[in-house]
């Protein structure tokens, strides 16, 4: 008979204690810029029509800031949605059902705006 | 030997048996602008994919954001955008181990608040202006 702590004495940590805090200030950072330029993006092309818009977004650096911002705040989406979930979601087959739909959700919205970027700087 | 799998244990008091504050509030409104940034997400999905698609869902997209609702939408997504970005350079400075003295929190919350605020509805002046002067 070994207790919990006797089980796992001697096993080591998996040394990824820290990475979820740390993918979120990392993240966090990235957006701060790329945030800033989607706002100023967004309300310098209020009411444009689609052609200009289309050239705006082909752009080489517009689509790679784009591109930055949607993975980098996807990222942070996830981690920040699932923190909240744990916090207040106490019923486990619910939390569970939760956190794997905010999954699927970030990783949909993340690809959805990678594709459409793709699509518009090929010109398909 | 006492039952210590027996969960009827004292629990930390929650959110209603505290005096509501200001910093507390704001805590609560980082999360609530950052789950809402959510909708954020799939409006800025919406509007890449139907200029990706062409001109007919530009159309249909822009018709939307041009509306009084989508205005309103845009607006609040901005203002949660800069509300949850300066609420998260203040937890960046909090992780530096500064400004977690109850003078410092006050009055980063207070700098949140106002400075979200501010700089929403001057972005959009200028926004406006710049469209209306083009």
């Amino acid at each position: 008979m070994a207790t919990p702590l006797g089980k796992v004495r001697g096993l080591g940590s998996a040394r990824r204690g820290t990475e979820t805090f740390w993918l979120q200030r990392l993240t966090a950072l990235a957006n701060v810029p790329l945030v800033i330029f989607l706002i100023v993006s967004i309300v310098s092309h209020v009411g444009a029509d689609y052609a200009t818009v289309r050239a705006f977004l082909a752009q080489p650096l517009v689509a790679l800031a784009m591109l930055a911002l949607v993975i980098s705040a996807a990222m942070h989406m996830r981690i920040g949605l699932k923190e909240i979930i744990e916090d207040y979601v106490h019923c486990e087959g619910l939390k569970i059902a939760a956190l794997v739909l905010t999954t699927f959700f970030a990783v949909g919205v993340g690809l959805a705006c990678t594709l459409a970027l793709v699509k518009i700087s090929l010109g398909t | 030997m006492s039952n210590t799998t027996d969960t009827r244990r004292p629990l930390s008091p929650h959110l209603q048996i505290y005096r509501p504050m200001l910093t507390m509030m704001m805590s609560i409104a980082h999360r609530i602008s950052g789950a809402s940034l959510a909708i954020g997400f799939v409006l800025l999905a919406w509007w890449l994919l139907a200029v990706s698609a062409g001109p007919e869902a530009f159309a249909t997209a822009d018709a939307f954001f041009a509306s009084l609702f989508g205005r309103f939408l845009l607006f609040m997504f901005s203002w949660a955008l800069i509300h949850h970005m300066l609420g998260g350079i203040r937890h960046l400075i909090w992780d530096t181990g500064r400004g977690l003295d109850l003078v410092s929190i006050e009055v980063f919350a207070w700098a949140t608040i106002i400075g979200s605020t501010v700089l929403t509805v001057a972005l959009w002046a200028v926004g406006y202006w710049l469209r209306g002067a083009a």
